[in-house]
């Protein structure tokens, strides 16, 4: 016998912005809105993914890109290696201090705007694993916008995650986040300029 | 060519360098896992390699010097994560084996099943992998939709898809419910048809078999002294499998055969993987058979009878006295531990995976050793793929099936 | 006439005498103690003689016994001989003020990175080495984790409260 759902129970509203556009004013033929909104709904829509995949996480990510949980509906068809050309750097597993140096170099190597999703309980904070080798959670050198705990987070997991990275684009994102002053204490805090 | 650059002139006082150096670094595309080589090239061809590798050890051997038998078996998922049940498995061998417990066969043969299922999910990443390094992608989209169907499988029996920390020591949590066995029904009649179009898509295919035959090859006496088990020593032509030359967990009641090839070469692993596939499919149809010949009483068997290392039923804890008191001594570490020294192997899914388990009498081992078999047969690549062409270097890399997590432990 | 355990340590014996100690089969494996000196001696041995056959290093790999006082680190080997299907274990031990034991490389390509596991972790000199270098962690390293006074975790983290883990002064872990 099945459950009741618990959880998630007001899809109508967390899915509103998936559903409609964003607040504006119509007419016949034209639509006007701000142009932060618009550029935020094409942005989130079109993401395209670095997979950063080190260890077990990496293999939940290959079962999402599959056509069971199919990735590239959100706009994610395209996967890159080239930090240039992405948008979101997907840390999945299991970073070690050895890899860390390498982690922060793609990290500089983006293009802004970029984001950081920390797939996984290794990358968000060490996980299982509290040794003298592995770095405690990747917000240690890289700032970082969601966390996905789960050891591996499913599928499900991964893809929740990336709807919060897509609000956060969308909707809480200004249009040059760059120059947001908040954003620059955050890379001084990190030591990157 | 090489012998026309040898021709060329250079003016006087020009830096002579060769070779070029590249960094295949630990960031890969196609998701092979964190290792890096770094390649001297002339033209396109390499001249030499060098491998730097623990880019994600995570001090597995530490950890298991502070963690009770039954907690270390989280960390052993962990090792070659494509094929964790097998792992888990070689894991609670080597403890039985520590403190002579011996399992039921209707145990012994649910084993086989998770790890024969295992072994396919495994071969199934390497082989579609080795597809996507040759250039095909639909091949690895399609049968990763069949994955899903292991991964159904495991989460009935222990609730989780890829880290599955199936079993304890001597048997398992919970015995297997109808619908776990419905769905291996459903693979076992589904699987076999996407297996043969999975081989359509490769083995006869012109650019496939131009791009792997006589790429990656090595002499059986070579693979011999790298220490190589597996797939990749089965296709220099060495007939070594540890479940037929030192059988565990009832793997001597199964008729089934070694694949062999005979270069060592990318086509041959393939192909050795690929029969292997086919053979593990007839072990789980075979051990399904057996499981289903148990009847009344004995069908309901799914762990030995060892109170000093299984812990009984929850409802037995709340309502006997033995019970508790077993519970309590498991979990607070006061059962009996033997002091010794055992060594056990099981073939996993690159090859010999064994276990070297020092105890001291004490609740935590004294010291872990795995011998990983990725560790040990990455330090041929240099030979390998000596006067290679680069691209071959690629697809030769990802056919020998190098999982990170197992390489670095 | 099959190879059996007693066989193989008649052989032995017959070769190297009484240096040779602690013959003993737990778990059916056997199992013996060589001086640190005759350890490729007792490689190449295993591996030349027509009958014994030992031409397969399953694992190399290195163990701290803290109690042993001038026996400090045990360099364990795992051989295999494949023909007729029997594994043998056989350690060195060796001072931990002066870990030095002659490598195998020369014998096998395969203890060249399980030397340097061994070397990376314990602190084990392996004399004639081509590449003595940490393998695993980190070059900078400058001591060798895995001997028994070292700790698991990272000493110099202030994020995480080792009281909270159940670990720290008060519990004595």
């Amino acid at each position: 016998m099945a459950r009741p759902v618990r959880f998630n129970v007001n899809a109508e509203r967390d899915l509103k912005m998936v559903k409609e556009g964003p607040e504006g004013y119509s007419g016949e033929g034209f639509f006007t809105t701000n142009l932060d909104k618009v550029v935020g709904l094409a942005r989130s829509n079109s993401m395209w993914p670095l997979p950063f995949a080190t260890s077990c996480c990496g293999i939940e990510f290959m079962a999402t890109m599959g056509s069971t949980y199919d990735f590239a509906r959100f706009g994610s068809e395209r996967v890159g290696f080239s930090p240039r050309q992405c948008d979101l750097l997907m840390v999945m597993g299991t970073i070690a201090k050895k890899m860390g140096p390498v982690v922060k170099q793609v990290y500089l190597q983006m293009a802004e705007p970029r984001w950081v999703m920390a797939v996984g309980a290794c990358a968000s904070s060490g996980g299982i694993f509290d040794t003298y080798s592995v770095l405690q959670g990747i917000d240690q050198i890289i700032p970082v916008d969601v966390y996905v705990p789960g050891c591996p987070p499913r599928p499900e997991a991964i893809l929740d995650g990336f709807m919060k990275v897509q609000e956060l684009v969308h909707n809480r994102e200004t249009l040059r986040r760059r120059n947001a002053d908040r954003y620059q204490e955050l890379m001084t805090s990190y030591g990157i300029q | 060519m090489s012998e026309q650059h040898h021709h060329v002139k250079l003016p006087e006082g020009s830096i002579e360098k060769t070779t070029t150096t590249l960094n295949m670094g630990p960031t890969h595309p196609a998701t092979h896992g964190v290792f890096q080589n770094i390649l001297e090239l002339d033209g396109e061809r390499i001249v030499s390699a060098e491998q730097t590798v623990g880019y994600i050890h995570r001090a597995f051997e530490k950890i298991a010097e502070r963690r009770p038998l039954y907690q270390i078996t989280p960390l052993t998922d962990r090792l070659n994560y494509c094929s964790s049940p097998i792992n888990n498995m070689g894991w609670h061998l080597t403890c039985e084996k520590l403190l002579g417990v011996k399992t039921p066969k209707r145990v012994d043969y649910l084993r086989v099943i998770i790890m024969e299922l295992a072994r396919i999910s495994d071969h199934l990443i390497c082989n579609s992998i080795v597809g996507v390094d040759a250039g095909a992608y639909t091949g690895f989209l399609y049968v990763m939709q069949y994955r899903e169907l292991i991964y159904e499988i495991y989460e009935e029996i222990c609730g989780s898809r890829l880290t599955t920390n199936i079993g304890r020591i001597g048997g398992f949590e919970r015995n297997f419910n109808n619908t776990a066995f419905t769905k291996l029904e459903k693979f076992l009649k589904e699987y076999p048809g996407v297996l043969k179009e999975f081989e359509n898509l490769f083995m006869r295919n012109r650019i496939f078999m131009e791009r792997t035959m006589g790429t990656g090859a090595i002499s059986a006496e070579r693979a011999l002294n790298y220490g190589f088990t597996g797939p990749n020593l089965r296709a220099t032509g060495v007939d070594y499998d540890v479940r037929v030359h030192q059988p565990y967990s009832s793997y001597e009641d199964f008729k089934f055969i070694i694949p062999v090839g005979s270069t060592g070469d990318n086509y041959d692993k393939w192909l050795v993987r690929e029969q292997e596939m086919w053979e593990s499919l007839s072990i789980i149809k075979q051990a399904y058979q057996k499981v289903q010949e148990f009847k009344g009483a004995e069908a309901e068997v799914y762990h030995a009878d060892v109170p000093a290392y299984y812990l009984p039923e929850k409802k037995d804890v709340y309502t006997k006295m033995e019970a508790l008191i077993w519970h309590f001594k498991i979990v607070m570490g006061e059962a009996e531990m033997p002091k010794g020294e055992v060594y056990h192997a099981v073939e996993g899914g690159n090859g010999e995976l064994g276990f070297y388990l020092i105890s001291d009498g004490g609740r935590a081992p004294f010291r872990l050793h795995f011998r990983r078999p990725c560790f040990i047969y990455y330090q041929a690549y240099p030979e390998i793929t000596k006067d290679s062409m680069l691209s071959d270097a690629v697809i030769t890399m990802s056919s020998m099936n190098l999982i990170a997590g197992e390489m670095d432990a | 006439m099959p190879l059996t355990n007693e066989i193989i340590e008649q052989k032995l014996v017959e070769h190297f005498g009484d240096q040779l100690t602690d013959f003993e089969v737990p778990y059916g494996l056997l199992s013996f103690v060589a001086p640190k000196d005759l350890n490729l001696k007792v490689m190449q041995f295993l591996y030349d003689d027509p009958e014994l056959k030992f031409r397969f290093l399953t694992d190399l790999t290195a163990v701290h016994y803290p109690d042993k006082k001038g026996a400090e680190l045990a360099v364990v080997y795992h051989l295999h001989n494949l023909v007729d299907n029997i594994r043998l274990r056989f350690k060195v031990f060796t001072d931990i003020a002066q870990p030095d034991v002659f490598t195998a490389t020369s014998l096998y390509s395969a203890a060249n990175w399980m030397e340097r596991e061994s070397y990376d972790f314990f602190g084990v000199n392996f004399v004639g080495h081509p590449n003595l270098k940490r393998i695993l962690n980190v070059d900078e390293m400058d001591y060798f984790p895995m001997r028994k006074e070292y700790p698991l975790e990272d000493q110099t983290r202030i994020d995480k409260d080792d009281e909270m883990f159940g670990r720290g002064g008060s519990i004595g872990i």
